[in-house]
């Protein structure tokens, strides 16, 4: 294990002792993160970081297989365009997480900023998930073409909704999965509350296992079965909306 | 429900000159032809031709020709019958009119309005066939000063650079828009001359990686088939923020055209619709855009320049120097004539100003601010030959893109139809009969000679101003006068009229 202290250090600067760092050994300590970008960007298979502090935006862009472990928050666009690896936050996360990601794991033991998951993708035997143990701001899964995200909901208060306005609008592939479910208005035109299946509920339990795991949280109390699943209506949403000229 | 619309073409087929062959229909994807079997006769649907003159330019005899269809409404300056014959489309499908290519409209063409100057007397010429010509260009950013060791070596770091053998690179075109064999071509062609092509925003095929320090990826609001091989693969990386075809709008690749091969360049399930938003949503402003630079210099190791790319919009200027400030080593200017596979025919006749303008206004802009000299300016949207090209440089542009006339080389006929997914030339479609009839091994060698032609007389017109390297005629704009202009046009485009003199 290397441990790299962080404070005052430009984020080139240290995402440059980053890579030196894992040419050495593949578990990596960092400590006093304090807003630093891009941490973790690209990085391949094997790699481990435990992050402490509050990493900046573009947290683990690009990135490649690599796991993070955040005790702290993440700031926006966690994961943008990942396209695989495991992302762990002991904490909140900002807007855009797992913007465009392809493929990996985040697991947010709070709750989530606007348009998370946006335009996630799959491909082949790359699935994205994102499991989020609290809620979820506006357009969440907003364009969703691929994968899941998972809300479970927990500790929210009576007047909490467990997402925003406009969830799914444009989802054209994926799933949705909120515990409890979300009410029909917050829903955008383009998906639909759809049957949960067997295998979504193995993929349910598994998942929450998981969450549990990470968190040390004994979730006893969540059943898969109340989770409803939203999922688009077409995949080729727009296909009846234009003539050609 | 009747079909107000008549057919916009008639087919002209010459009876004695057809020998009933069958290979218009062969070559009609549009399944215009059909052979009448009963009369022994080829006969014509004339409301599904678009007039892309494959079949008249396949037929053996030349029996064939296609013209505009000869029924006319009342005369009617207001009521055209293309005003009316879209009402009727629309009204009859409750449909966006979509269209493709760039802007047909009679706006102005400042090209054609500005002439160039040449040597007489006072300094000689220049013959580029005899003497040396200097037309290497290079697209990057430049430090804001030089230092040297004690002994004269250079210390400063030098940005990444792009060295192109002519001030011409190959715009952004995806893979799913145009074919494969139109990607090899362009892939190939950039590769024999020295210069530049563009992915597009729909991925690079595995087969293209080996092109790759030819090749600038782009990266789009989609975020299609980006990875971090991908990104490193090519020699710069181009941030899509609009189009000129459609500014403000995004992309929208329909399921159909998501085949096994589109699917894996692009990295998205197959036939699934392949949807880029309008926005990217992790720029909201400036500063955001400076972080999408630097996430691909992190992931690229700073070897890249990194290209942002926006539509010639109203506040363009003003845009150009925050992009020029967010980090960017080049900023794209997409003019309204640029083409499209796609686009809602409203927005693309609509929205967006002239390149000219444009780029004029923009490296005036930046050279008020003193930024003009950090930054390299690339135009796109409609450049049609070397003179225009010699124009924009005049004008202040380091580098064109273009597309149009690309594809016009490789056969596109400009029928307007690419989002059919139908196109007769093998271009723009993803039908695998299709895609064969353009042969990557003839088509690449026709880009290599327009852009070799084009270098030509590039240095023909350079040589003509006794001027013997191209970075002298950057931002020249003595070496331009203004016809048929108003004031206003002339301050924009910073320009004397034709004979005033200096
Ligand atoms: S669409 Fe093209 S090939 Fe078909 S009839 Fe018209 S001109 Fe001929
Ligand atoms: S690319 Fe093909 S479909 Fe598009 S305008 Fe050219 S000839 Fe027509």
């Amino acid at each position: 294990m290397i441990t790299i202290n962080a404070k005052n250090i430009h984020y080139r600067a240290l995402n440059d002792s980053i890579d030196k760092a894992v040419r050495t050994s593949k578990n990596i300590k960092l400590t006093d993160v304090c807003g630093q970008r891009y941490i973790g960007r690209g990085l391949d298979e094997n790699i481990k970081i435990k992050i402490y502090g509050t990493p900046g935006n573009d947290t683990a862009a690009y990135m490649d297989g690599a796991e993070l472990e955040i005790f702290g928050s993440a700031q926006d666009a966690l994961a943008n365009t990942m396209n695989r690896g495991k992302i762990i936050v002991h904490g909140h996360c900002g807007d855009t997480a797992g913007y465009a990601m392809r493929g990996g794991e985040i697991y947010v033991e709070g709750s989530v900023g606007y348009r998370v998951g946006i335009h996630m993708k799959e491909y082949r035997d790359l699935k994205p998930v994102i499991v989020v143990g609290g809620a979820a701001g506006d357009f969440l899964g907003e364009y969703m073409a691929g994968g899941a995200i998972i809300l479970l909901g927990l500790g929210l208060s009576k007047n909490e909704r467990i997402t925003g306005r406009f969830c799914a609008t444009g989802m054209h592939g994926g799933a949705i999965y909120l515990y409890g479910g979300t009410d029909a208005f917050n829903l955008g035109k383009e998906a639909a509350e759809v049957k949960l299946t067997n295998s979504d509920k193995e993929f349910l339990k598994k998942h929450v296992k998981a969450y549990a795991k990470h968190f040390n949280k004994n979730l006893s109390a969540v059943k898969v079965n109340n989770f409803k699943k939203y999922a688009a209506l077409n995949k080729n949403p727009y296909e009846n909306m234009y003539c050609k000229n | 429900m009747l079909n107000f619309n008549m057919p916009r073409y008639e087919i002209i087929r010459n009876e004695k000159k057809c020998i009933n062959c069958k290979v218009c229909a062969k070559q009609c994807a549009n399944e215009v032809h059909s052979y009448d079997e009963a009369d022994n006769i080829m006969r014509a649907d004339e409301a599904l031709c678009v007039n892309c003159h494959r079949c008249v330019l396949l037929c053996p005899t030349k029996a064939l020709t296609v013209k505009k269809y000869p029924l006319e409404f009342k005369e009617n300056a207001n009521w055209t019958a293309e005003a009316m014959n879209e009402i009727y489309k629309q009204a009859e499908t409750g449909g966006v009119l979509l269209t493709s290519m760039g802007n047909p409209k009679p706006f102005p063409i400042y090209w054609d309005k500005m002439l160039l100057n040449a040597s007489q007397v006072t300094n000689p010429s220049i013959d580029p066939l005899r003497e040396p010509m200097e037309i290497k260009t290079f697209i990057g950013r430049n430090p804001d000063k030089l230092e040297f060791d004690g002994k004269g070596k250079l210390i400063t770091k030098m940005p990444p650079k792009l060295e192109l053998n002519a001030p011409i690179m190959f715009s952004a075109m995806s893979y799913g828009s145009i074919s494969k064999n139109a990607h090899e071509s362009l892939a190939r062609a950039a590769a024999e001359l020295g210069i530049y092509y563009n992915t597009g925003e729909g991925g690079l095929n595995k087969e293209f990686y080996k092109y790759g320090k030819n090749t600038i990826v782009q990266v789009a609001s989609g975020r299609f088939g980006i990875d971090k091989k991908y990104l490193n693969t090519g020699a710069a990386i181009e941030i899509k923020i609009g189009q000129g075809a459609k500014p403000g709008i995004g992309g929208h690749l329909p399921g159909a055209k998501v085949d096994e091969d589109v699917s894996a360049t692009r990295m998205i399930p197959e036939g699934s619709d392949a949807i880029s938003p309008a926005p990217h949503h992790d720029i909201y402003s400036i500063e955001d855009l400076r972080q999408l630079i630097y996430s691909l210099k992190e992931v690229t190791g700073y070897k890249k320049p990194v290209f942002v790319k926006i539509a010639a919009v109203h506040n363009a200027a003003a845009i150009a120097s925050g992009i020029a400030r967010a980090g960017a080593d080049a900023i794209v200017i997409d003019g309204f004539r640029g083409g499209t596979g796609a686009a809602p025919a409203r927005v693309r006749d609509n929205v967006g100003i002239p390149i000219e303008l444009a780029l004029a206004a923009i490296d005036q802009r930046l050279r008020e601010e003193g930024i003009r000299n950090s930054v390299s300016l690339i135009i796109a949207g409609s450049i049609r030959n070397s003179a225009d090209i010699v124009k924009a440089v005049a004008l202040g542009a380091d580098a064109v893109y273009i597309a149009s006339a690309a594809l016009i080389a490789m056969g596109c006929h400009m029928c307007h139809s690419c989002m059919g997914g139908k196109c007769n030339w093998g271009i723009a479609t993803q039908k695998a009969n299709l895609v064969k009839r353009l042969n990557p091994d003839i088509m690449y060698k026709r880009l290599v000679n327009l852009v070799s032609a084009w270098n030509h007389e590039i240095q023909e017109i350079l040589g003509g101003m006794g001027i013997n390297a191209i970075d002298s005629l950057r931002g020249n704009r003595f070496m331009l006068r203004g016809i048929g202009l108003n004031d206003k046009e002339l301050e924009i485009l910073g320009i004397k009229y034709a004979g005033e003199a200096i």
